[in-house]
């Protein structure tokens, strides 16, 4: 079923279940977010997506990567109230992860150069303070990877994302896949010649049979395996290479 | 006697409880709720049954405990029936002579009746007693009539006659009742309850939930607690009613894990309703079938919002998700789920037994009727009270309440729990009823009421709530999270004294946008106690900023703690000062050494003279 309605005036259509987040973007209306991403259940953590809604005669204020297109609606993007809220939550994020470099070049779009809350202070270590509790690599890691290995923990300012009580989990097989859509980039992945090390535990990785190249966790090609339907030969080497191989064989069939 | 298999059924035995239990009958209910409990009165009513069995009466005079009387601060409370005579803080050292005096002989025993702290009156019957006598307590009053652990009681009392009747209307005739009857939400927003009724049962599926929220977070709040406690099969006969209907088989309650009494009384009577054939297949021969199951939440105050609920029924974090699809459309497992609290569902059986037009004589016309305050802080007669809606705050508090006690002045109420607003005295003439207190700045919530005396000061309740409410949030969407502790940041600097003019304009902008953007209930009203004190209280935050000072003398930062001339040198503050920083001799006037003094308070609460003060 296609559902029509409007943003900013312009009609628009989209297939029932959409979010209007996504259909805006999809036409090119423009809508900050930090905790979205088209591939994962909407969440509405970080309220940057704040846009009004009227619908049925009655207009309000709110957050549009979770609200199914409905037939009708009338969405505005951009008013200086929204634009007022949007610039205060960037503030309020800003001032718990002022070391979260995204943040800050969104924060200026929106004219947020400093932010008037005292800035979180430094943990002991000197982590960075840049996790803005999006949520993200909750939901990628359970939702695409399958794997639960993240969790939040705690509640209220108390809360923070990791393993679960923060030891190394079993669950975790070091794909990265958490940290590759992170938006402020401050899941830590260190990648040396034999190892990755990630969320406190330690892997070996795969080298590729051709090219020698480390290309993923041997925790990840186990799972793989046992997962099927691809064989452990498949695993031998990595995508690179098997482009390559195919490509070649293109060649030879053309010649 | 086992199933009852039809309505006709149910009548006739009703009618042999009836006779059984005539109204000429003797009967003593000792309140066993939680509060009179905390004060002993399991112990009363056990010396009550050794008492009455050897003095003779036993067969005579029938012991009954029963749920909260409402009264908790006056317990144990003893009422004894057909002459109503109303017994308060009873011990159980007092029983052997209530039963060889006022049981046998019908003598009233001055000591244990209550006594009125504002006109010194006493008043021997329950029904003549202030507190009393300006409720109409359609809910709370059959506490005392009904001993909770036993079916039989509330069925003698006309109990599942609304079931029976609601069976044989047809589920479109009971939903228009309720719809008419227009039932509000009693658990916050007060949505009307037939609306969302509808709405489930509209909603195509396969299979449909009815949950009833029990979890009751607000501190000092009990009504559901007491409900429950006292009356749960009122509870369990609307849960029914409500499942057939919008066509559920299947309910929840879900409890929170603070109240082991409720859960203890609630299995009690799901189990003697499922004997009875009220709960479970087939019930009373109409071929419909509704089952109950008990759920504890985990003490979280956000699991109280229904989103959150539900996920935790579901047995994962209760975490609160948003409602752009409502949950009676897609709730628990995604199924229509009609949520409804405590009071509401209690107020079902009544809707049907006696009519719409009967509930919407009583209260206003935007919400019928009656509704439970927990009636705490500085008023005279704190407990739980029920008020036809549309009584005015000043009735509540004054009437009922018995107003402030020790002389001193009202100064604000905070309606609708920690994060409902502050009203000021302007106020106390607005009637009570879900809209008035929305278009006033504060809500009905589930019924909190803090009344608050000239002793306090207005930041420092702003920022009591604050912290409250930063660390009961979920912490998901950042508005709620960073919004709330920056806000009470902000207001803690003004209460410290660091305060500036630009303090209190970062928390007005700041709030506009955790009301605007917070992602479910708790961050959207959580601004309520702020906002509603610095529209209201605006020069008490003046004073703060502008003068550093505290006007009502809370704020440690800014107050000092002074001796009058008024002083006699009594030197009980001397004594009682814990840092020792008093200094005087007998009969002449003393001194605070305002250095080393903490501001605890004590010196001025010791002093008889009234001669501390604090500025
Ligand atoms: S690296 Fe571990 S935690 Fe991250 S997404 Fe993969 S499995 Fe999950
Ligand atoms: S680690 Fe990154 S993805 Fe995960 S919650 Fe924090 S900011 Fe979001
Ligand atoms: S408003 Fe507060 S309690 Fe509700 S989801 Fe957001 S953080 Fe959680
Ligand atoms: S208690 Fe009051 S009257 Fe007695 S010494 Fe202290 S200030 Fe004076
Ligand atoms: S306020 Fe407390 S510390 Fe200060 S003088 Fe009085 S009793 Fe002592
Ligand atoms: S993108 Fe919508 S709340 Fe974060
Ligand atoms: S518990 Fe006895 S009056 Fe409330």
């Amino acid at each position: 079923m296609t559902v029509k309605f409007k943003i900013d005036g312009v009609s628009v259509e989209a297939a029932e279940g959409a979010s209007v987040l996504d259909v805006a973007r999809r036409y090119g209306f423009e809508i900050p977010s930090l905790c979205h991403h088209e591939a994962v259940t909407p969440y509405g953590a970080c309220r940057l997506c704040l846009v009004e809604i009227a619908k049925g005669g009655r207009k309000k204020l709110t957050t549009c990567c979770n609200y199914e297109v409905l037939e009708g609606i009338s969405v505005v993007t951009d008013t200086p109230e929204i634009r007022r809220h949007r610039a205060m939550v960037l503030e309020l994020i800003l001032a718990e992860a002022p070391d979260a470099e995204p943040v800050r070049r969104l924060a200026a779009e929106y004219g947020v150069r400093t932010t008037r809350f005292p800035a979180k202070p430094k943990g002991e270590a000197g982590e960075k303070r840049d996790c803005i509790l999006c949520g993200l690599c909750v939901r990628v890691c359970s939702e695409i990877v399958e794997a639960n290995a993240l969790t939040f923990n705690g509640r209220g300012e108390k809360r923070g994302v990791g393993t679960p009580y923060h030891e190394a989990s079993d669950q975790c097989i070091g794909c990265a896949s958490c940290a590759s859509v992170c938006p402020t980039g401050c899941i830590e992945v260190k990648d040396t010649a034999d190892a990755r090390e990630i969320w406190g535990r330690k892997f070996g990785v795969v080298r590729c049979e051709s090219c020698g190249a480390p290309f993923m966790t041997e925790a990840h090609r186990d799972r793989a395996v046992a997962d099927g339907p691809l064989p452990a030969e498949y695993f031998k080497t990595c995508p690179a290479c098997k482009r390559k191989a195919l490509s070649g064989r293109f060649a030879a069939v053309g010649a | 006697m086992g199933k009852i298999g039809s309505p006709k059924e149910l009548q006739s035995y009703r009618e042999g409880l009836a006779k059984k239990r005539s109204d000429s009958k003797k009967v003593v209910a000792v309140c066993c709720g939680t509060g009179c409990n905390a004060s002993g009165a399991r112990k009363v009513a056990a010396a009550f049954a050794e008492e009455l069995e050897k003095q003779g009466l036993g067969e005579q005079v029938e012991l009954r405990p029963t749920g909260c009387h409402g009264f908790c601060e006056r317990g144990t409370l003893v009422l004894m029936h057909p002459e109503e005579t109303l017994y308060q803080r009873v011990k159980p050292e007092d029983v052997a002579e209530i039963v060889s005096k006022t049981v046998a002989k019908g003598e009233v025993l001055e000591k244990h009746v209550y006594d009125d702290p504002v006109t010194g009156e006493k008043h021997v019957k329950e029904h003549e007693i202030p507190f009393y006598k300006h409720q109409n307590r359609l809910i709370l009053g059959k506490n005392g009539a009904i001993d909770p652990t036993k079916i039989d009681d509330y069925v003698a009392l006309g109990g599942y006659g609304a079931l029976s009747k609601a069976l044989s209307m047809g589920p479109e005739r009971v939903l228009d009742e309720v719809k008419r009857a227009n039932v509000r939400g009693r658990g916050g927003g007060g949505f009307p309850a037939g609306r969302k009724w509808e709405t489930c049962r509209n909603a195509p599926a396969d299979k449909r939930y009815v949950i009833c929220n029990a979890d009751e977070g607000d501190p000092g709040a009990f009504m559901d607690r007491s409900v429950l406690e006292g009356n749960p099969h009122a509870v369990i006969e609307g849960m029914i009613i409500g499942a057939y209907t919008v066509g559920s088989d299947e309910g929840y309650v879900y409890v929170r894990h603070e109240y082991p009494l409720a859960v203890e009384r609630l299995t009690i009577a799901l189990e003697q309703a499922r004997e009875k054939g009220f709960l479970g297949k087939d019930i009373l021969g109409t071929g419909f079938s509704f089952d109950i199951k008990i759920n504890r939440g985990g003490g979280a105050f956000v699991c109280g919002e229904s989103t959150a609920l539900m996920t935790s029924i579901e047995g994962k974090v209760g975490e609160p998700r948003a409602k752009h699809i409502h949950t009676v459309v897609a709730g628990l497992w995604g199924k229509p789920t009609n949520l409804n609290n405590v009071e509401t569902w209690a107020n079902i059986p009544l809707v049907i037994e006696k009519g719409a037009d009967w509930y919407t004589s009583i209260g206003t016309k935007g919400s019928p009727g009656t509704k439970i305050f927990s009636l705490v802080g500085k008023v005279n007669n704190t407990g739980l009270v029920e008020a036809p809606m549309g009584m005015t705050l000043r009735q509540i508090i004054f009437d009922i309440g018995g107003g402030i006690p020790k002389g001193g002045a009202f100064k604000a109420v905070q309606t609708g729990g920690p994060s409902g607003g502050c009203l000021p005295a302007e106020k106390l003439d607005i009637p009570v009823d879900f809209d008035t207190l929305v278009e006033q700045g504060s809500m009905m919530g589930s019924g909190g009421m803090i009344v608050m005396d000239d002793r306090t000061c207005m930041v420092d309740v702003a920022k009591y709530f604050l912290g409250f409410l930063k660390f009961e949030s979920c912490g998901k969407c950042t508005t709620c999270r960073e919004g709330t502790r920056r806000l009470h940041e902000l207001v803690t600097e003004i209460a410290e004294g660091r305060g500036t003019p630009e303090t209190i304009a970062l928390i007005e902008e700041l709030a506009e946008t955790v009301k605007e953007g917070s992602l479910c209930a708790l961050g959207t009203t959580a601004v309520n106690p702020v906002r509603s004190t610095l529209q209201f209280f605006r020069d008490e935050y003046l004073a703060h900023v502008n003068e550093k000072r505290c006007p009502a003398g809370v704020c440690k930062a800014l107050i000092t703690y002074e001796i009058t001339d008024a002083c006699t040198g009594c030197m009980v503050c001397k004594k009682r000062c814990p840092e020792g920083v008093i200094s005087g001799d007998k009969k002449q006037k003393h001194v605070i050494d305002a250095k080393k003094c903490i501001k605890c308070g004590i010196c001025r609460d010791v002093c008889k003279f009234d001669a501390v003060r604090v500025y």
